[in-house]
């Protein structure tokens, strides 16, 4: 099992990555009064048949040649499901995947939402040739970081990784994050 | 609500000062295994450990860090992988944040491998 959700969101994003994206779209919606955690993976990568849809949910089946497992998306349907919320994946071969984990905030057996800034900031940062559009909302406050418009402000030559735009970006998650959920504990 | 606007300042800032970054013969790679095995054994930190330390000393003409998926080793995660141009792959496994910036230290700067964080070593401990 992943510690915390947002290493289970880095990990089903790298998949997005693999099947070669060119935009996903990461959502955390946190809504105390529904009791909710939404997170909502979607992307516009090569998707997958049915039938492949149901293989990813089986930790006995995987495409890598490394090892014989396949633990991704099981550990994060069943972080989800442990908590009587629920998790889906629709998937179209050929125009993209969408992956949607609802977990009850309440729960004893919710794990932390775990370092979610830096999570995205690694995503954004290590995977520079796609792009991302993050949203995280807090009841009814949230904030978007989409890495096209800041694309467009930083021009096409300097690269995310140089230091001052690194920094920039951490910073932008952290505060933004700090004042869409006031610091709650999640 | 902090605006992205400050990246043109930066933009404006670094104008004329950005080389091209091209991966070029002579670099040292570094990989860092992220596939599930990885992430949940703590790669993340260690990936930005070294990301931000190669930066913060400016070492990123020397040295490139990337990810990778998984190379079946997975009870030896997270593992760090030193490409050095003509000579042999070094394998780090079991890497913290504070491992990894020793192994900077001492082998990509140093040139000298941290012997017993390697995969030979850890091998050789359970025989």
């Amino acid at each position: 099992m992943m510690p915390e959700i947002s290493l289970n969101i880095l990990d089903v994003a790298e998949n997005s990555v693999r099947a070669e994206a060119s935009l996903v779209e990461i959502i955390v919606s946190v809504q105390p009064e529904k009791d909710t955690l939404t997170v909502v993976i979607k992307d516009d990568g090569c998707g997958m048949t049915p039938e492949q849809v149901s293989q990813v949910q089986d930790p006995f089946f995987t495409t890598r040649t490394t090892r014989k497992v396949g633990l991704g998306v099981p550990f994060f349907k069943q972080a989800a499901e442990s908590t009587e919320g629920s998790f889906r994946i629709d998937s179209e071969k050929g125009k993209g995947t969408t992956v949607k984990a609802v977990f009850t905030l309440s729960h004893i057996d919710r794990m932390p939402l775990g370092d979610i800034s830096s999570t995205v900031h690694t995503l954004i940062v290590f995977n520079e040739h796609i792009d991302f559009r993050y949203t995280y909302e807090y009841g009814d406050k949230s904030f978007t970081l989409d890495t096209r418009e800041m694309r467009e402000m930083l021009g096409e030559e300097i690269s995310f990784s140089e230091p001052e735009v690194s920094a920039f970006l951490k910073e932008y998650l952290e505060t933004n994050k700090a004042e869409t959920d006031e610091g709650a504990d999640i | 609500m902090k605006s992205l606007e400050e990246l043109r300042a930066i933009r404006t800032k670094m104008q004329g000062k950005v080389g091209v970054r091209a991966e070029n013969e002579n670099q040292i790679r570094v990989v860092v295994g992220m596939a599930t095995c990885g992430i949940a054994s703590g790669a993340r930190p260690v990936l930005t450990a070294i990301s931000d330390a190669v930066q913060e000393q400016n070492l990123s003409e020397k040295i490139s860090v990337t990810q990778t998926g998984c190379i079946g080793l997975c009870q030896y995660e997270p593992i760090v992988e030193v490409m050095e141009p003509g000579k042999e792959k070094v394998t780090y496994v079991k890497m913290t944040p504070e491992k990894a910036l020793e192994v900077l230290r001492l082998h990509l700067l140093g040139g000298q491998v941290v012997t017993k964080y390697t995969l030979s070593a850890a091998q050789n401990n359970k025989a």
